[in-house]
């Protein structure tokens, strides 16, 4: 197979760009702590209601300026649908769905993720400059998909 | 004798009775086009607040349809015409157990589509192309779904025995290399497949009630082992066009046989494992099992970014034989007033961007910042909608009047290039509106809100408009190309045009052997596959949660 060396050269640039992508999402995941929301825990859908720590969902505080948020998603609603911490606050979700798919993203940080029923996902988030977040389920989830939204208020 | 009688064939539109065959399925697959374009430009209309759905054919009605006539409809009818009429003419006709599984194959994707579109009308199966459970649409709706793979595997198996049957009368000789392509299209087409067609026999009695109970994740991770084949299907048969056809247009040569074989094997075997990067965000998943997939997705880019060498090679080339120089100079040297040029050349340049977009969405932080946001409808609306479909189009200006014995007249041609404009011009509003709007947060297959009169989302508004001003140029360019493609079947002056394809530089190198080894390169595929899939699906399905009941939301 012969091959032009200007050809080389432009796969090798191109192949290493590649590579530097994914390397660097590695570095990202594992040495500095950004993967994407990958949670693991699972939970039986028709039963999130009676089982910890759905039983009880809601914000609480587990550290200095450190919250958990409990949230369960359904058809077409967030519970619990408005949210409020102070500024510099770390988030801490955990979020199931009792239903179908849903999606939960935070309009304008990079929190995104997906929510699916019998599956518990996990998210952080540092919520450094004040404000009224939008979040809104981005998995079609049904007739009324587009209503489905709640806040999350930074003071 | 034989061999002028052969060339006359080449020359007059190859076998009537192949002929018939990709031309019918080339009729509906623009009728298909037709309708599945117009209940766009219904969703780009609501979704900029301009037009209010009806009840009884709401915005998730519309999008569901749309999706599955353009994505799966469409696209695979165009794709199996493309191919079939390559093997008839670059192998001197079909065999007649060939032309006779296309027959079969083309009724049994219809009746299937039958099923699928008329529980989506009826408001049964309002669930989008993906088909996600547990929102459980009519279990007819599956069923459809089912009889449409059969029939796609049956057009495939037709290739199969076609080439088969052609190397055995040909022992010796390296298959030609369009029909190279169309192995490895049947290949993607069937395998691609499988993992979809296992996930809809767990739906459909799931569905009507049999069983009670699906798994959710194993559901969605086969539903994108063939989510995205899919999409490199189309795109591998884009790339078809672009390395045998484009140079002969503008009068070069191929750029090398053998790289052009190695592409379509690397294309064919790093596919499937491809579609993980859908699932980047999900749960149920480790980072380790998400970062593995990452590099398996991310090795399609390598055979890409070969392609984009191999393309401005061959400018370059031609454009200095033409006289150019410099690096650029090319560029004045081609036939730009040339519609099977500039379709294909446009579909190219977008690449460039739809290419670099789909690097983007692979890397983990990028993927959270626009997934499920109008960024992807805008990366596949060029990805799919320029750098597949236009290259599509381009083919038709000499695919048609090859197959209906007609010519393309200079008035038809300057047509042409008017709809390449307009199409590109309704994509880039479109596209580019969707691209942006997404980086801002605005969320993918959501009918027209306001969020509770939101702030942010009132921001969004002036993009959305682009959408729709986007989707009406693109209505226009809807027209016409329909327009185009039936005049040249049945309305353009009579007389022979040829199918074009570039021969190899007279210093070639010889193509070896080993790239002929379809077990081997299958082989390694499904050994690829297996690297990606066996021990997520193992732990998928050992270690589920307890599955879900079904959903009716809408």
């Amino acid at each position: 197979m012969k091959m032009h060396r200007y050809e080389k050269i432009w796969l090798f640039l191109a192949a290493s760009m590649l590579v530097i992508a994914v390397v660097y999402s590695g570095v990202q995941t594992f040495a500095l702590g950004q993967g994407p929301p990958s949670g693991v825990g699972m939970i039986d859908p028709e039963k999130v209601e009676e089982t910890a720590p759905f039983d009880n969902p809601g914000i609480s505080k587990i550290g200095e300026n450190e919250y958990e948020v409990v949230m369960i998603l359904r058809a077409f609603s967030f519970e619990p649908n408005a949210i409020e911490i102070p500024a510099g606050a770390t988030v801490h979700f955990k979020m199931t769905s009792t239903d179908v798919m849903h999606g939960f993203q935070v309009i304008g940080t990079n929190l995104n993720a997906m929510i699916m029923p019998g599956h518990i996902q996990e998210a952080k988030q540092k919520f450094t400059k004040p404000g009224e977040y939008l979040v809104i389920c981005n998995e079609y989830c049904g007739i009324g998909h587009q209503l489905m939204s709640m806040t999350i208020t930074v003071k | 004798m034989e061999t002028t009688e052969k060339k006359f064939r080449k020359l007059s539109g190859g076998n009537k009775l192949d002929s018939r065959l990709t031309l019918t399925y080339f009729s509906i697959a623009f009728v298909t086009l037709f309708i599945g374009g117009l209940l766009g430009l219904l969703q780009g209309l609501n979704r900029a607040g301009l037009l209010e759905l009806p009840a009884n054919f709401n915005y998730y009605q519309v999008l569901t349809a749309h999706g599955i006539l353009l994505v799966l409809v469409f696209s695979v009818l165009f794709v199996i015409a493309y191919f079939y009429s390559v093997l008839s003419h670059t192998m001197d006709g079909l065999f007649p157990v060939v032309r006779k599984m296309g027959w079969i194959a083309l009724v049994t994707m219809l009746i299937g589509v039958v099923f699928v579109v008329t529980t989506v009308v009826m408001g049964k199966a309002s669930v989008m192309y993906t088909f996600y459970p547990p929102m459980k649409a009519s279990p007819w709706f599956y069923v459809g779904l089912f009889i449409v793979v059969a029939g796609i595997w049956m057009a495939a198996f037709g290739g199969f025995i076609q080439i088969a049957k052609w190397r055995k009368r040909n022992r010796g000789e390296h298959i030609p290399l369009l029909a190279f392509f169309a192995m490895g299209v049947f290949t993607l087409l069937f395998f691609g497949s499988l993992g979809v067609t296992a996930e809809v026999l767990m739906l459909i009695p799931w569905a009507f009630g049999w069983t009670e109970k699906i798994n959710v994740m194993l559901s969605r991770t086969l539903f994108w082992s063939f989510g995205h084949t899919f999409v490199n299907i189309w795109y591998l048969t884009a790339v078809s066009l672009w390395y045998v056809v484009v140079p002969k247009v503008i009068g070069g040569r191929l750029f090398s046989d053998t790289l052009t074989r190695v592409v379509v094997i690397l294309l064919v075997v790093s596919n499937i494992p491809g579609g993980f990067h859908h699932q980047i965000v999900d749960p149920g998943m480790s980072e380790g099992i998400k970062l593995t997939h990452a590099l398996m997705s991310m090795v399609i880019g390598f055979p890409s970014l070969m392609t984009a060498f191999a393309m401005f090679f061959v400018f370059a080339r031609v454009g200095r034989k033409k006289g150019a120089n410099g690096v650029f100079g090319w560029i004045t040297k081609m036939p730009w007033g040339d519609v099977r040029f500039l379709a294909p050349m446009i579909a190219m340049i977008f690449f460039i961007p739809g290419g670099a977009g789909g690097i983007a969405q692979n890397a983990n932080q990028l993927n959270q910042v626009v997934h499920n946001t109008l960024w992807v409808v805008g990366h596949f609306h060029i990805t799919v909608g320029v750098t597949a479909v236009l290259t599509f189009f381009g083919a038709m200006y000499w695919l048609i009047p090859y197959l209906s014995k007609r010519t393309l007249t200079p008035a038809m041609n300057k047509l042409g290039v008017i709809q390449t404009l307009i199409w590109t011009l309704g994509m880039l509003f479109m596209a580019g509106g969707m691209h942006t709007v997404g980086l801002l947060g605005a969320p993918r297959r959501t009918s027209y809100t306001t969020y509770g009169d939101s702030a942010v989302a009132a921001s969004w508004d002036p993009y959305l408009l682009l959408l729709a001003v986007g989707g009406t140029l693109l209505t226009i360019g809807l027209v016409l190309i329909v327009y185009i493609v039936f005049n040249l079947m049945f309305f353009a002056p009579k007389g022979d045009t040829e199918f074009p394809i570039a021969e190899g530089e007279d210093n070639a190198s010889d193509t070896p052997k080993w790239t002929e080894r379809w077990s081997l390169w299958i082989a390694i595929m499904l050994f690829i596959v297996a690297f990606g899939y066996v021990i997520p699906l193992i732990d998928m399905i050992g270690n589920a949660p307890p599955g879900s009941a079904p959903f009716i939301t809408w």
